[in-house]
């Protein structure tokens, strides 16, 4: 490339710039960085610096000085050996038996999975429409279609940030389904999924919660003597966020006597061999699919699905982008775009349902990869592997001396309450000491569940082996009755 | 004789500029992922269950109540691995990632490059397989991942601190709201300030993440330059004014030099300022949302700070607020002591929640890793280039007839510019969502704007720092081409995509609530219905 004389002096003028004193960088992310192709760039927009780019912002409201940062570590070389040394300071679940679970879950993540998310095409794309991106549109159909195949329901959204945020959306949509202002939500639920409700919900909706009884079920009576005709709906976790599965169907009829929704906050890991809550009569039903083929990453895994019956005026009430099927000019070809996108707030603004844009769509992409590689017989398998394996380990760590089973007579799904009440220890100083044999124990309920007392989450999932189980029933075992 | 050797580079160019790319997009005609099922195949097996857990729990769902046993199998498909592999593949190849063309035609998204070895260490698995509920000591590396990025937006907007909790950029504006109601609550002005104030050209969660947290919402229209009306700020602001959110530049690329008079009448009228940083790109170290006088911001990390865009996420809006809100800032915070780091509960006046655990953890890392390598002079470098890309694409746009940057005649913009194809859809009928698709057979992506459409028949055009010169050249080609052929031969961009993996869709079945299927499910049972219809009739 060869430069003008003019475009060189544009180069040399450049020198009152703040940064001038610095040696020239050329940065392998941004090509134009090259001195010459600067300043040529410059010169055929007839500018004689970059400064003069920024002319419109005032000199008060420009930085002074460099941003006070770390100096940079430029080569890859260098930027990978100091993240390695950072990354170095964490335990992660691969090198540990960790048994947390609470809403996020350790499960076997398929290669493909992460051979699809990892795609270029895939990772980097973004808002495209359905002609360059038709495999976006049509992957993402396919998620919401195998979602409704587990799910029994026939509109699943784009999914949205995680299961707390689908089950604030969730209990809105029946808000404004249904004319009216009050959402009972039962007890058992996640304290963070509560307190993103009551955060989301409260300038519309009143929040109220509906005891539980002590065998860890919905108190049905309680129930009946607060619904009444103000109560849009009933948001139920099933399994609980102690991982009871409960009966959902007694829980449909009584809601529905009094003209309210049923909302149902369901793992989408059980449906393969635990009922839809469509079949139990649920109106909205949402999860999050983090445990569909996504890798936990400190939280980074979630996404959340909502679904409902094909009933048109429930499905105006999404704020999500919902992805259809259409016919194209050529015969048998298939096309996809937004259905109902008037709904939406890219629509209308503040007049369009909620908010709606980017949260988590590889995601549901990458549960698609899942549910396709799993099938009928491969749910059905994780299903009855996980309740069979946390069946197991309730008969181990219930016969541990001190240590008791909550809820134990129940069938528990992924996850069920510990305590430990009987060893005269905390959950505090039972999860240091397993720390040391090289294991995370349950998440500690004591502070959320002040009734529980020392009680802690444990969590089992297709993963954990009969020798997993017994080498935390022995390390139990050995750091409760030190 | 020797035959002689051809010169196959000619062809490629015409006066020493690259040809048009002689695109078509991969088309597989892929059938729907249920018509390849095949029954009994099988993707993947689960670990089987050890003899001695039989033995033990013989039947573990013996308990459960009746009616909860699933009767009828999900009707998945049924494939083996290779062919669900194959499949996606194949839908991949259908989608025009930013890694594969000259993105600079999706404005306001920052469609930057999304360095690998970042994906790479994202996908390490002593940050992949991190349960977010470990105790703080096994993830000391994580948490100074957080403190790290908390410090870089500090230095990045002059705000006092940071949460990462939010999972968008539209989390973290309904994340601000939601920190301007708990202020509110806390000085008694709930019940008495109602009303936002924010612009048509800010995004559209501007305006309904404050209505969703109960607020009025007052939209102002750019003045006859394209600012953000001061008179009409004016007007809006009363006792009842919670608060202003705003973007500077907004998507015209137009930067609002009266800004920090606009915060200061919000201020004096008692409100408070909100800055959507959601793209700033082009400020990265040169002005800041502090000087300019706003009381909160956000940023996209998966914008400006490089993390892949994922056709929609997962993502991360960070929340910036001054040292007055940080006590109502989201549940838990990060904090440090010497060089240990612990996770604390927000406190009595924190808004609590806005997402599970502490947000989208895989990308804060990554974006961390991009500031990292880049330093101070190599953010500002990215802004600058990223404004004189901009520069350059604009002066290189406006000489394509038919084509027109309305507003602030003869001012640079910063990061990107909303183009107006008024005169060519007058001349020639042709639209500019027409001209998107046209665009896309030459295998560049192309976005008109938000709706409702204040500058007629849009474009949206934002280089960033990403591109070269000769890439920046080859997309104002595509779009020279475009209006050429809406000039010369409509009925060619009419009747696009030519080169895309499908044909024009019939797009009035989307809204018809008897025809649309958002599920194959419900896409076979309508078409079972319509025809048993048809066949009665």
């Amino acid at each position: 490339m060869h430069f003008k004389d003019t475009e060189r002096a544009v180069l040399k003028a450049d020198s009152k710039h703040p940064l001038a004193h610095m040696k020239h960088i050329v940065y392998p992310y941004i090509p134009n960085s090259v001195p010459e192709v600067k300043a040529a760039m410059l010169a055929s927009i007839g500018a004689k610096s970059i400064e003069e780019l920024y002319a419109e912002i005032p000199a008060e409201l420009r930085m002074q000085k460099p941003m006070d940062l770390p100096e940079p570590l430029l080569s890859e070389h260098a930027l990978k050996r100091h993240v390695q040394s950072l990354l170095a300071r964490n335990r992660h679940c691969g090198e540990v038996l960790s048994f947390l679970g609470g809403g996020c879950y350790q499960h076997h993540v398929p290669a493909i999975c992460d051979e699809i998310n990892g795609r270029s095409e895939f990772l980097t794309a973004y808002a495209g429409e359905p002609y360059d991106d038709a495999g976006r549109f049509q992957s993402l159909f396919e998620y919401a279609s195998m979602m409704g195949e587990l799910l029994e329901m026939e509109v699943v959204s784009i999914p949205t940030f995680d299961g707390h945020q689908a089950a604030a959306t969730a209990v809105r949509m029946a808000g404004r389904h249904t004319g009216r202002k009050v959402v009972l939500v039962a007890e058992h639920v996640n304290p963070e999924k509560w307190s993103v409700m009551l955060n989301y919900c409260r300038s519309d909706l009143e929040l109220r919660q509906v005891q539980f009884t002590s065998e860890g079920v919905l108190d049905l009576d309680h129930l009946r003597s607060v619904l009444d005709d103000q109560v849009a709906c009933l948001f139920v976790d099933n399994p609980s966020y102690l991982g009871v599965l409960q009966d959902g169907a007694a829980i449909a009829a009584a809601v529905h006597a009094c003209g309210a929704l049923l909302v149902v906050g369901v793992d989408p890991s059980c449906l393969g061999a635990i009922a839809s809550p469509a079949s139990y009569g649920a109106d909205i039903v949402c999860g999050d699919i983090q445990s569909l083929g996504m890798h936990m990453s400190f939280g980074g895994g979630h996404g959340g699905f909502i679904a409902t019956h094909d009933d048109e005026a429930l499905v105006m009430q999404y704020p999500s982008r919902l992805f259809g099927i259409a016919p194209t000019s050529v015969a048998g070809e298939y096309g996809f775009g937004d259905v109902a996108y008037s709904r939406t707030s890219f629509d209308k603004r503040e007049n369009g349902n909620e908010f709606v844009g980017t949260a988590a769509a590889l995601w549901g992409i990458t549960a698609g990869v899942y549910l396709a590689l799993m099938g009928p017989a491969g749910m059905r398998d994780l299903a009855h592997s996980i309740i069979t394996r946390n069946a197991y380990a309730k008969k181990l760590l219930g016969a541990l001396p001190g240590v008791q089973i909550v809820h134990a007579t129940q069938t528990h799904f992924k996850e069920f309450a510990v305590n430990f009440d009987g060893t005269r220890k905390s959950v505090t100083e039972i999860n240091r000491a397993l720390r040391g044999h090289g294991i995370f124990g349950g998440h500690d309920l004591s502070h959320a569940f002040p009734g529980l007392g020392q009680s802690a989450l444990y969590s089992f999932t297709e993963i954990h082996t009969q020798e997993d189980i017994q080498a935390l029933s022995q390390a139990l075992a050995e750091v409760t009755q030190k | 004789m020797k035959k002689p050797i051809q010169d196959i580079s000619a062809g490629r160019f015409t006066n020493g500029r690259a040809n048009l790319r002689r695109y078509h997009q991969a088309k597989w005609d892929e059938p729907v992922l249920f018509e390849l099922s095949q029954p009994g195949e099988r993707g993947i097996l689960v670990p089987e269950l050890e003899s001695a857990i039989v033995q033990a729990i013989p039947d573990a769902m013996a308990a459960l109540p009746a009616g909860m046993r699933r009767n009828t199998p999900p009707a998945l498909p049924q494939m083996s691995q290779n062919r669900v592999l194959r499949h996606y593949l194949r839908l991949s190849q259908q989608t025009l990632g930013a890694d594969l063309n000259v993105d600079v035609g999706q404005g306001t998204c920052t469609m930057k490059y999304n360095p690998k070895v970042n994906e790479q260490l994202g996908r390490d698995p002593r940050m992949s397989e991190l349960h977010p509920l470990q105790d703080a000591e096994t993830v000391q590396g994580m948490l100074h991942v957080y403190h790290q990025v908390h410090l870089l937006l500090m230095q990045v907007s002059g705000m006092d601190a940071v949460s990462l909790q939010g999972r968008s950029g539209s989390q973290a504006i309904y994340g601000n709201f939601a920190v301007l109601r708990a202020w509110q609550e806390a000085n008694g002005t709930l019940d008495t300030r109602d009303e936002v104030i924010t612009t048509i050209f800010s995004h559209p969660s501007d305006a309904a993440c404050a209505k969703l947290l109960g607020y009025k919402v007052i939209t102002l229209y750019p003045d006859a330059d394209g600012y953000p009306d001061l008179d009409a700020l004016r007007a809006a602001l009363s006792k009842r004014t919670a608060a202003l959110i705003i973007t500077n530049p907004e998507d015209t690329g137009i930067f609002n030099s009266k800004i920090a008079e606009f915060t200061r009448l919000v201020r004096e009228a008692g409100g408070l300022n909100i800055y959507d940083q959601a793209n700033a790109n082009g400020l990265l170290g040169i002005t800041r949302a502090r000087e300019a006088g706003f009381d909160m911001c956000h940023f996209n990390l998966h914008k400006t700070f490089a993390t892949p865009h994922a056709c929609g996420g997962p993502a991360v809006g960070a929340m910036c607020v001054t040292r007055k809100l940080e006590r109502f800032l989201p549940s838990p915070r990060v904090v440090v002591d010497g060089d240990r780091y612990s996770i604390v509960d927000g406190g009595p006046d924190s808004i609590g929640k806005i997402s599970s655990f502490m947000g989208t953890g895989g990308i804060v890392l990554r974006a961390y890793a991009w500031a990292r390598n880049l330093g101070a002079a190599g953010l500002r470098e990215v802004a600058e280039i990223a404004v004189l890309n901009n520069n350059y694409v604009m002066n290189e746009l406006l000489k394509i007839p038919g084509l027109s940057a309305p507003y602030a005649k003869g001012k640079r913009r910063i990061e990107q510019v909303r183009y107006s194809w008024e005169k060519l859809s007058a001349d020639t009928g042709i639209h500019s969502e027409q001209i998107g698709i046209r665009a896309a057979d030459f295998g560049v992506h192309y976005w008109t704007s938000h709706h409702p459409f204040v500058v007629p028949e849009p474009a949206t055009i934002e280089p960033t720092e990403s591109y070269s010169r000769a890439d920046l050249d080859e997309f104002v080609d595509v779009m020279r081409q475009v209006a050429h052929e809406a000039y010369t031969d409509p009925e060619k961009v009419r009747s696009a995509p030519h080169n895309c993996p499908v044909n024009p869709i019939d797009g009035s079945v989307l809204d018809d609530p008897h025809r649309w299927a958002v599920t194959w499910r419900g896409y076979q049972r309508k078409l079972r219905q319509s025809q048993k219809a048809a066949n009665l009739s």
